[in-house]
């Protein structure tokens, strides 16, 4: 009975995420895996020679009751740290039944012993490091951490750790010591290797601490030997890394360079320099134009959303609508603060998913545009990436808004980008710069739009 | 127990499913579904339980409780999060319905 509702369960997980991989079916897939882990915590309690089950059942209140909390209250700007906060909890709980087992010290064969370690050494450093993420993109430590020596120092704790993980395989009974110390270690671990990291890196850093974290239960599943445990992990485990690789090749950033060198770090040759002025544009022409265009394509970048625009850009973009402009939303896999982060806070806002396209999809209609609309949106419109090979950001793929007839760009100030580099598009011929916080230009746009 | 080449085929067949799976997704749905797969293995609390359920002494019984805690805040916090943001994606039919 027990096996056959593990086995239910890990169908409806494999479902679930199939159906969670097209945004037609997405809603019902996350529903299908609930039901799923629903069955399988039900079904463990009748698991023969359980005890504890007064601490078991506080344990899952407090803990599901803070995320459910947490979960519900946090805003969508704020997502990427909340799943690094909570896949954090999973490798915690991972290592934690490692721990225990630990304690417990009599295991079948060696391999399970030895898979009973590795899950725990993954699982520590996908806990302890996804903390510091969680504080990184919370803003609770501003900066990457960088000292001298820092990676030989990472790399004589990780020895140190894989150490103690041999002594307590090769031990009968592992002593009490050298768990304690193997545990620290690998906590340490985790936190010194993702200080480094700097922020807009921190999203393939989460996914690959999430892909770890499915690697973590499935060893441990295996330990118990819970089917359900060994599928759901493992098949996070390989769908997690192949989501970081996707996300590390949609940043143009290899996974070894995200790992092992600070961004901006290096010093790098002098860049072309930017030639030309940047020309300002009222609200009232900046409306006029896209008005009495035929096609307008609007590229949201994450300042969009920290000024909680969105919602007034939509509205603008419906009156476009209503006086029958085309009007088409782009997305640079990287805008937000993590793949896809965009799309979600743009349907947040209202917009249909079908008015949203992906860079390769409207790469090549941007000289067909007759106003591209830059918000918030800076290093993934820079030019730099396609013609300066000095550019640090040299051969990322960018939305080609500098094709287009116009493009107006909203921007708070005169800086420089997320990346601290100058940004070609705006000294363009046909750029004009529409200087004002994003939600306070979008709400000028919209009265003079329904002025005309 | 699930043990040698049984164990081994289970993990390499699992793999695949998980590759394939996510094989051809569209970058609008990378968050939402990292979320979703970080949902999915919030079935590490069934592990935890299973070890707080065995556990004899004081410190095992705190481990444990630690490991539901963490394994019941991965399942929940996954599931909302992952919920509230799917929810949010729908076509320009369904909004004029």
């Amino acid at each position: 009975m027990i096996e056959l509702s593990y086995f239910a369960a890990a169908v409806l997980f494999i479902l679930g995420l199939k159906r969670m991989s097209s945004p037609v079916t997405a809603r019902g897939g996350i529903v299908w895996a609930g039901a799923g882990m629903v069955v399988a915590t039900l079904v463990t309690f009748f698991h023969p020679g359980l005890s504890n089950f007064g601490l078991m059942i506080l344990a899952m209140l407090i803990g599901g009751g803070a995320a459910w909390y947490t979960g519900k209250k946090v805003a969508m700007t704020d997502m990427p740290q909340m799943i690094a906060i909570y896949n954090g909890m999973g490798g915690g709980a991972a290592a934690s039944i490692a721990a225990v087992e630990l304690l417990k010290g009599h295991f079948d064969t060696g391999t399970f012993q030895t898979l009973a370690v590795a899950g725990a050494l993954i699982g520590s450093v996908a806990f302890s490091g996804s903390m510091i993420a969680f504080a990184k993109l919370q803003g609770l430590i501003k900066r990457s951490i960088l000292f001298p020596q820092q990676q030989l120092i990472n790399l004589a704790i990780f020895a140190a750790t894989l150490v103690f993980g041999l002594i307590l395989i090769f031990s009968e009974a592992p002593a009490g010591f050298a768990i304690f110390m193997f545990f620290m270690l690998a906590l340490l671990f985790g936190i010194l290797m993702t200080l480094p990291i700097g922020g807009a890196d921190m999203p393939v850093v989460i996914s690959l601490y999430n892909a770890l974290t499915g690697l973590a239960v499935a060893f441990e599943g295996f330990v118990l030997g819970n089917a359900a445990m060994i599928i759901a992990g493992t098949v996070v485990g390989a769908a997690g890394t192949l989501l970081t690789q996707l996300m590390a090749k949609a940043m143009n950033r290899p996974l070894t360079n995200v790992l092992f060198s600070g961004f901006g770090a290096q010093g790098g040759e002098a860049m072309e320099a930017v030639e030309g002025s940047m020309k300002e544009v009222g609200p009232m022409d900046a409306a006029a134009m896209m008005a009495y265009a035929s096609k307008v394509v609007i590229v949201p970048g994450y300042g969009l959303a920290v000024a909680q625009a969105q919602h007034k850009v939509w509205e603008f973009v419906q009156l476009l609508e209503e006086k029958g402009v085309e009007v088409k939303f782009a997305i640079h896999p990287v805008a937000g603060r993590m793949p896809g982060h965009m799309n979600v806070l743009l349907a947040e806002a209202g917009v249909p998913y079908d008015k949203i396209y992906d860079l390769e999809e409207i790469n090549n209609e941007f000289p067909q545009a007759d106003v591209v609309l830059v918000i918030g949106a800076n290093d993934v419109v820079n030019p730099a990436a396609r013609n300066d090979p000095n550019s640090p950001i040299y051969g990322m793929p960018i939305l080609n808004a500098d094709k287009a007839r116009n493009v107006i760009v909203v921007k708070r100030g005169k800086g420089t980008g997320f990346s601290g580099i100058e940004n070609a598009l705006f000294f363009l011929d046909n750029t004009r710069m529409l200087y004002g916080d994003g939600q306070a230009v979008a709400s000028q746009l919209i009265a003079e739009v329904k002025q005309l | 127990m699930i043990e040698g080449f049984t164990a081994l085929y289970i993990f390499m067949l699992a793999g695949f499913v998980g590759y394939e799976v996510i094989g051809r997704v569209p970058v609008i749905l990378h968050t939402p579904l990292m979320s979703g797969s970080n949902f999915v293995h919030g079935i590490v609390l069934v592990g935890a339980m299973v070890a707080l359920g065995h556990a004899e002494t004081d410190m095992e019984r705190m481990i444990g409780f630690i490991g539901v805690m963490l394994g019941a805040g991965n399942a929940v916090g996954g599931y909302v999060v992952t919920e509230r943001m799917l929810e949010m994606f729908k076509s320009s039919k369904e909004k004029r319905q």
